[in-house]
């Protein structure tokens, strides 16, 4: 069975189950880039084809923008709602479509067979109700957001990837741990908790990560599921329009990473603080350098090649003043559009090429929010052709040395990937495409 | 821990004490707080042994278990507990003033509220969990208890989930107290140690913090602060004591002495740090209260006063476990509380607001350019928006179109348009928007002038309206339907860990 064919057949299941499972709710786990959003925007026109009205929450402006336009691209006849808050300007990709409506009432987009907003701003609604609601990133939704929106739908579909960072709060307190409602939970943790019958669907195929990078990932951060590469060994690879001229450990990284996806770029070891300067000029020049050099990208979508611009590189940190001072570093390229964010916000996005700060570079200690596997899983999925890790030396001694100590709690299930593992395993396959710098 | 504190706890070990990282107090300290330092019997969960508590540094009361195993005595202990602090708490519900609420609503509020004052959060936590092991208990039936003990779990049980909010001071941790106002040269799980804390903070004459701090570590000159005790004190003098206590065919004179033997050991476990209590007290006392404190202290006498009526109009004791929609609605005023807590602290302080300062979230810089009346005529109702321009050599990490406040001018809010790197910093061109009278001219004074020196922030204490949450009936399928309601269960008195 081709990668297409697997593909196809889990998303038939997901639709089949939606028209005859008669179930409450259909979770879907999606691994990154398995076409998340294609099956939300099938779904979608599937129950809106049946005169099934339904609403979809996504977790921002830009993932609700992101999933219009595709919907309203796939079925140009569909009348579509964009539910708004008070702030929001229609980006061009919505004002383009003429299906769309734009409002912040409900009441205001009476017509439209489907309404798309974000689940803040459905939070806010409290009159209506519809059969069906698509929840999108939907592990990314804290659960007492889901409370706040599920009295408006019936039967939901739930989509989402588990290995991303779970949310969080600005709140430290262990009063509800262990209640099956803890409102910390993601909102599909808390939802299979209180319904553990639910059907639970896997995409099984990452259209996004190379050959080089599924194994890997899926190893570390999804033991239980796994996931392939849609594409096979040699359909994608890496060409510079350019020679090296001279030696250079960066030169010697990035050639590295085109040749097998994957590179550690490692500074010597060193206690530093975040905004580690050496680290920070490491991964400015990795990127400058591939510019330089003039990466072309030879894959399924460009058989022909295409050149990798400031565009389809991302630079992710796990701290914001990191992404602020690699941003200063970066001057003018970042003019440019190199992508410099922390890994919260890259959820979501796709690069071809991805420079990661490791979180744990430069550490004494290995922290819960260091170690956390969505952390490095969305650092280390992003991208379509090649990773270079920049971290400082001796992070498999620093996990060594920080055993997992959380405290076990009564009734709570335990969480994989577990972080510390996951640390781990990323790091034994890098040991062997490291290379250090002068 | 922010660069800054790291900073002063360096800066702390050099100098040989404590550094203060913060301008004024940001904990309400009232003016007859009641203080209570805690013992509980090692082994047993949460049994207490010993309390000292009252309200005056004079005359401490102290209450001991002398079996801390037996649970008649335990409950007793509560009865005793319960004439103290629910003694105390009642001497404040009954004076009321009235507030304006709404537009032109009056309300009632209780003048003062009580303020409980513990050496550290374990101590916090032994009060939760007294709370929790005696809030369902029943005066009648089976396993009675005195009628004071429920109402004493249900006022713990208030303070302790009071203490859960930032910013409330009704029930205050004195380590975390001080070190929201000073950085020890120590570790952040050292400070935790109230007499090692202290040391940094307040060394005796001719000592350094260090020594101090030191010797705060013996626990013969300093016992720990509690609710642990001495492991050392136990097995030499306190397993003696309690067997002595309980030796069965013994008379009632000796038994007598023998518990009264068990007191002055306590008591001598205790009074060091109820001394060190009042000494913080007074340290605190010293520093001028930041301008937000009263406001805050006001939402804690709000607090207390609708837990007053609650109790009044006979409502039910808090719940064992918060329901579905109770937490995800507690979680949400929680975290409105901490926005505009931290807010509040940056805009009183500005040591707190030099550590947003370090982080980007905040700058701050001279005005080099004002145009203060420039109005904004892209809409047909032309509106005055005057833009001025900072010089800053902050690290910044706002961007155009954020919204951004002046600790000065907090009824004025900036929008940033536009940041440009200058040589060795930025200048950031800020377009300003209400607090400057209603006229299409700025009041005089109202826009920053040429030369000004000013801190903007991306923190806002502005009001959040409450989340929308259904009702507890209309709890949906995706978290478990609606739950059953509250009966009051013979499990709620036999729950064999309470």
């Amino acid at each position: 069975m081709t990668a297409q064919d697997k593909s196809a057949a889990a998303v038939a299941e997901v639709l089949s189950l939606l028209e005859h499972g008669g179930h409450r709710g259909i979770v879907v786990d999606s691994p990154p880039g398995a076409g998340k959003s294609e099956l939300v925007v099938r779904a979608a026109r599937e129950l809106a084809g049946a005169w099934e009205p339904l609403i979809v929450v996504a977790q921002t402006n830009n993932q609700v923008d992101d999933l219009v336009d595709r919907l309203a691209s796939a079925a140009p006849d569909l009348v579509i709602g964009r539910l708004s808050g008070q702030d929001y300007q229609p980006s061009p990709r919505v004002s383009q479509h003429a299906t769309v409506t734009v409002a912040q009432q409900v009441r205001d987009l009476g017509g439209c067979l489907v309404i798309m907003g974000t689940a803040a701003k459905w939070a806010t609604v409290s009159q209506g109700y519809w059969p069906w609601a698509i929840v999108d990133e939907a592990y990314q939704m804290r659960s007492d957001m889901l409370l706040r929106i599920a009295p408006r739908f019936s039967r939901g579909l739930f989509v989402g990837d588990p290995g991303q960072l779970d949310p969080f709060s600005t709140i430290e307190v262990d009063r509800w741990t262990g209640l099956t409602w803890d409102p910390m939970l993601s909102a599909v943790a808390v939802l299979l908790r209180n319904n553990p019958g639910l059907p639970e669907c896997q995409l099984p195929v990452s259209w996004r990560l190379p050959e080089s990078a599924a194994p890997v990932v899926a190893e570390a951060f999804y033991p239980f599921t796994g996931f392939t590469a849609g594409t096979a060994a040699g359909e994608r690879r890496v060409e510079f329009s350019t020679r090296a001229f001279g030696f250079s450990a960066v030169d010697e990284a990035i050639d590295l990473a085109a040749g097998s996806g994957w590179a550690l770029y490692e500074l010597p070891a060193r206690h530093t603080i975040r905004t580690d300067s050496e680290a920070v000029d490491a991964c400015v020049s990795i990127a400058e350098r591939a510019l330089q050099r003039g990466m072309v990208g030879y894959s399924e979508r460009a058989p022909g090649g295409e050149p990798i611009g400031p565009g389809r590189i991302a630079i992710g940190t796990a701290h914001r003043d990191q992404a602020q001072a690699i941003r200063a570093r970066l001057g003018p390229l970042a003019v440019r559009g190199v992508t410099v964010d922390t890994a919260n916000r890259l959820q979501g996005r796709e690069f071809d090429l991805t420079i990661v700060l490791h979180p744990l570079s430069g550490r004494r200690d290995a922290t819960a929010f260091h170690l956390e596997a969505g952390r490095l899983c969305v650092l280390c999925s992003r991208h379509r052709h090649a990773c270079v890790v920049v971290a400082r030396a001796g992070i498999p001694e620093l996990l060594d040395a920080h055993p997992h100590t959380e405290p076990v709690h009564l009734n709570v299930p335990a969480k994989f990937p577990d972080g510390w593992e996951a640390n781990q395993a990323v790091m034994a396959h890098l040991a062997e495409r490291k290379v250090r710098a002068q | 821990m922010s660069a800054l504190t790291a900073f002063a706890r360096a800066q702390a070990v050099s100098d040989g004490v404590a550094q203060p990282v913060s301008t004024v107090r940001h904990v309400h300290i009232a003016d007859r707080p009641l203080v209570l330092v805690a013992l509980t019997l090692a082994g047993e969960a949460n049994a207490p042994l010993a309390v000292m508590a009252g309200d005056d540094p004079e005359s401490a009361e102290l209450l001991v278990v002398s079996q801390p195993r037996n649970r008649d005595q335990r409950f007793a202990f509560a009865a005793r507990l319960a004439s103290i602090v629910v003694g105390y708490i009642d001497s404040y519900r009954s004076l009321t003033e009235t507030v304006r609420s709404g537009r032109d609503g009056e309300r009632q509020r209780l003048a003062a509220a009580p303020q409980i004052l513990v050496p550290n959060p374990a101590t916090a936590a032994f009060v939760r969990l007294l709370g929790r092991s005696t809030r369902l208990r029943r005066p009648d039936g089976e396993h009675a208890v005195d009628p004071a003990v429920p109402v004493l779990g249900r006022w713990l049980t208030f303070l302790a989930e009071r203490n859960e909010v930032p910013g409330s001071c009704l029930l205050l941790a004195m380590t975390q107290a001080l070190a929201l106002h000073w950085a020890s040269g120590q570790s952040a799980v050292e400070d935790l140690n109230l007499a090692a804390l202290m040391g940094w903070i307040d060394p005796p004459a001719g000592v350094t913090g260090l020594e101090a701090a030191l010797a705060a570590e013996d626990p013969l000159a300093w016992p720990p602060a509690g609710p642990a005790t001495d492991p050392v004190f136990d097995n030499e003098v306190l397993a003696r004591l309690i067997t002595e206590c309980s030796r069965p065919g013994v008379s009632a004179a000796r038994q007598q002495i023998a518990v009264l033997n068990m007191q002055n050991a306590l008591r001598g476990q205790l009074v060091p740090t109820w001394n060190l209590m009042w000494r913080s007290v007074t340290l605190l006392r010293s520093l001028p209260a930041g301008a937000h404190v009263a406001a805050r202290w006001d939402s804690d006498r709000d607090a207390f006063t609708s837990y007053c009526e609650h109790l009044r109009d006979g409502g039910p004791p808090q719940p064992r476990r918060d329901s579905a929609v109770a937490a995800a609605s507690r979680l949400n005023s929680l975290e409105r509380a901490q926005a505009s807590y931290a807010a509040q602290r940056a805009f009183d302080d500005p040591l707190v607001l030099a550590q947003y300062r370090l982080t980007g979230e905040a700058f701050g810089g001279l005005v080099t350019a004002a145009d203060p009346d420039r109005l904004d005529t892209s809409s047909s109702r032309r509106k005055l928006r005057p833009l001025i321009t900072l010089s800053t050599q902050d690290p910044l990490r706002i961007e155009a179109g954020d919204t951004v406040i002046s600790p000065a001018r907090p009824s004025q809010s900036a929008v940033v348009t536009s940041v440009t790197s200058d040589a060795g910093g930025a200048l950031v061109v800020l377009e300003l928007a209400g607090g400057m009278g209603r006229a299409l001219k700025a009041a005089p004074g109202s826009v920053p002038a040429i030369g000004e020196r000013l801190c903007y922030t991306t923190l806002s204490d502005r009001f959040q309206p409450r989340g929308s949450f259904p009702a507890r009936e209309d709890t949906p399928w995706t978290h478990g339907g609606p739950p059953p309601g509250y009966v009051a269960t013979l499990g709620d008195v036999t729950e064999d860990w309470s």
